[in-house]
């Protein structure tokens, strides 16, 4: 099982999301958690004016989403994101990051159960 | 019952009118807070609005009591009025006319009472986010007393001596933003810039609330302008008409003329930029509203944006923090209008325009009196406060914002279900 984390673009979400479902819904729906968040990369803020003056505002706001797959859907969903979140045409800086993570375990509140049937 | 001397006749579409247009300006009130409450870091958006909102408990009060007496009283030598019978407004009778204009004073009373609030709370603008709550309750009732109503007796009482000398002011350019602005610059000055000027990006909450703030407020000055016909002619009808005309025309002229400096100076047109040059405009105009064309308070309304705008850079250049723009907007927006309403009047005198100097003079005159009598006087009750009570809120007060220590509320809780 891996948690995939990935910080997308605002606008790029329903494009990823359509993608995601496109090679997760099998039948059920995928699971996913989604959070508005701020932070910078390679793109370093924005230049905002207020009364004239140019302000540099340090963070951008971002999407972050969250997903937990058992380890063959891994790669598909990587590859539904990226697809998703690019912009056209080859992408462009801010277009966002992809991490992976191992996770140990998971449980369902509600019944108990454990690992990649919880998932 | 006093014996009834002949009962007055009033004239109802004037009193209607008055009515309305004392409501209007009441809404500026609110307008005003959400114009500067959305330019404020969201810690501090309550404050920033109560110290708009609380003009209408103070001052509606201090006005009903003694406010009246001292700016429309008999007048003491022209330098204020003062009459132990409109002390809480108990010797108008509902049925006294007032003067020979055919409303009921007390509609009178109130019209005048909606300036008294609105004046005090534009100098908020200028110490946001920084001066003591309490301090600033405290300057807010005695600016009121001891500058606002000499100032408005001087320059509106029929008896004033400002008045006497020619001096136009038709619905308080020289009384409410001269006076206003330049006291804001005043404070701004005594109580330092905030901590974060020029160190963090200080960046406005919610600039949806400032341009919400800026339609009333255009809203509300056709009857801060228009109502102030009742000043010159009875029934209302033709000089509030050209009011309203030259009030639009010239808030219309300097919203465009502000998109058009932006556009030029940093490619962009800004939506605050938009609703500061709506509001120089409205500004500007206040003074000539009844006493300039149409054509010229399209100028005017330009004119105001150009100066306004480069006046709003200069708190960067000399490093005070005028933090909403009170000085910037209000103070040079009222100085420019006075002196363009002597170039511009046509009525009931004539100015510079159709060659005659003199207005221009006693409209300077009228300038330099307010800026001294409300520098000044701003600079005494101040350094008062500040040997008192302090006129500036504590440090941890500021980090954390006022809302939280002042009012033990937030103005937002978007986040909870």
């Amino acid at each position: 099982m891996k948690m995939i984390i990935a910080i997308i673009r605002p606008e790029r979400l329903e494009a990823v999301e359509e993608a995601l479902g496109a090679v997760l819904d099998e039948g059920d729906h995928y699971r996913i958690t989604i959070d508005t968040v701020e932070g910078r990369g390679r793109q370093e803020g924005e230049v905002e004016l207020f009364r004239g003056q140019q302000v540099r505002v340090r963070n951008v706001q971002k999407t972050r989403i969250t997903i937990c797959v058992n380890d063959a859907y891994v790669e598909k969903t990587i590859a539904a994101i990226q697809r998703g979140a690019r912009t056209e045409p080859g992408g462009a800086v801010g277009d966002g990051k992809i991490f992976v993570m191992p996770l140990d375990e998971v449980v369902r509140i509600r019944t108990g159960e454990r690992g990649s049937t919880a998932v | 019952m006093e014996a009834s001397v002949a009962a007055p006749v009033f004239d109802a579409g004037s009193t209607a009118w008055m009515l309305t247009s004392s409501a209007l300006v009441l809404l500026m009130v609110p307008g005003l807070a959400l114009f500067y409450g959305g330019m404020v870091r969201r810690k501090n958006v309550l404050t920033t609005m109560m110290m708009s909102f609380v003009a209408m408990a103070l001052i509606g009060v201090q006005w009903v009591l003694v406010g009246y007496a001292l700016a429309f009283g008999q007048s003491r030598g022209g330098f204020i009025g003062w009459d132990p019978a409109l002390v809480a407004l108990s010797g108008i009778d509902m049925n006294r006319a007032y003067s020979d204009k055919g409303i009921p004073e007390l509609v009178f009373v109130m019209f005048q009472g909606k300036f008294a609030i609105i004046t005090p709370a534009l100098i908020s603008g200028a110490v946001a986010e920084r001066m003591r709550f309490r301090s600033y309750l405290v300057f807010t009732v005695v600016w009121a007393t001891l500058i606002y109503c000499p100032l408005a007796h001087w320059v509106w009482a029929a008896d004033g001596w400002l008045f006497a000398r020619g001096v136009l002011d038709f619905a308080g350019g020289t009384v409410v933003h001269i006076a206003a602005g330049v006291s804001a610059l005043v404070l701004a000055l005594m109580l330092g810039p905030r901590r974060d000027f020029k160190r963090a990006a200080i960046l406005p909450n919610n600039l949806v609330l400032t341009l919400t703030g800026a339609g009333l407020l255009w809203f509300g000055w056709f009857g801060f302008n228009a109502g102030s016909a009742v000043a010159v002619e009875h029934p209302a009808g033709a000089t509030a008409g050209l009011a309203f005309t030259t009030t639009q025309s010239a808030a219309a002229a300097a919203g465009l003329s502000w998109m058009l400096m932006e556009r030029w100076h940093h490619g962009k047109v800004t939506s605050l930029g938009l609703a500061s040059g709506f509001v120089a405009g409205l500004v500007v105009v206040t003074p000539a509203a009844g006493h300039v064309r149409p054509l010229w308070a399209l100028v005017m309304g330009a004119v105001a944006s150009v100066v306004c705008y480069w006046a709003v850079q200069l708190k960067n250049r000399f490093d005070y923090d005028d933090s909403l723009d009170a000085f910037g907007v209000h103070g040079v927006g009222g100085i420019v209008g006075a002196l363009l309403t002597g170039v511009f009047c046509f009525t009931p005198v004539q100015g510079l325009l159709d060659g005659d100097a003199a207005q221009l003079g006693k409209q300077a005159l009228g300038v330099a009196v307010a800026i001294v009598f409300a520098g000044g006087g701003t600079f005494l009750i101040a350094s008062v406060l500040k040997a008192t009570l302090g006129l500036r809120a504590t440090e941890q007060e500021e980090r954390d914002g006022q809302d939280l220590h002042v009012h033990g509320e937030r103005g937002y809780h978007f986040d909870q279900t």
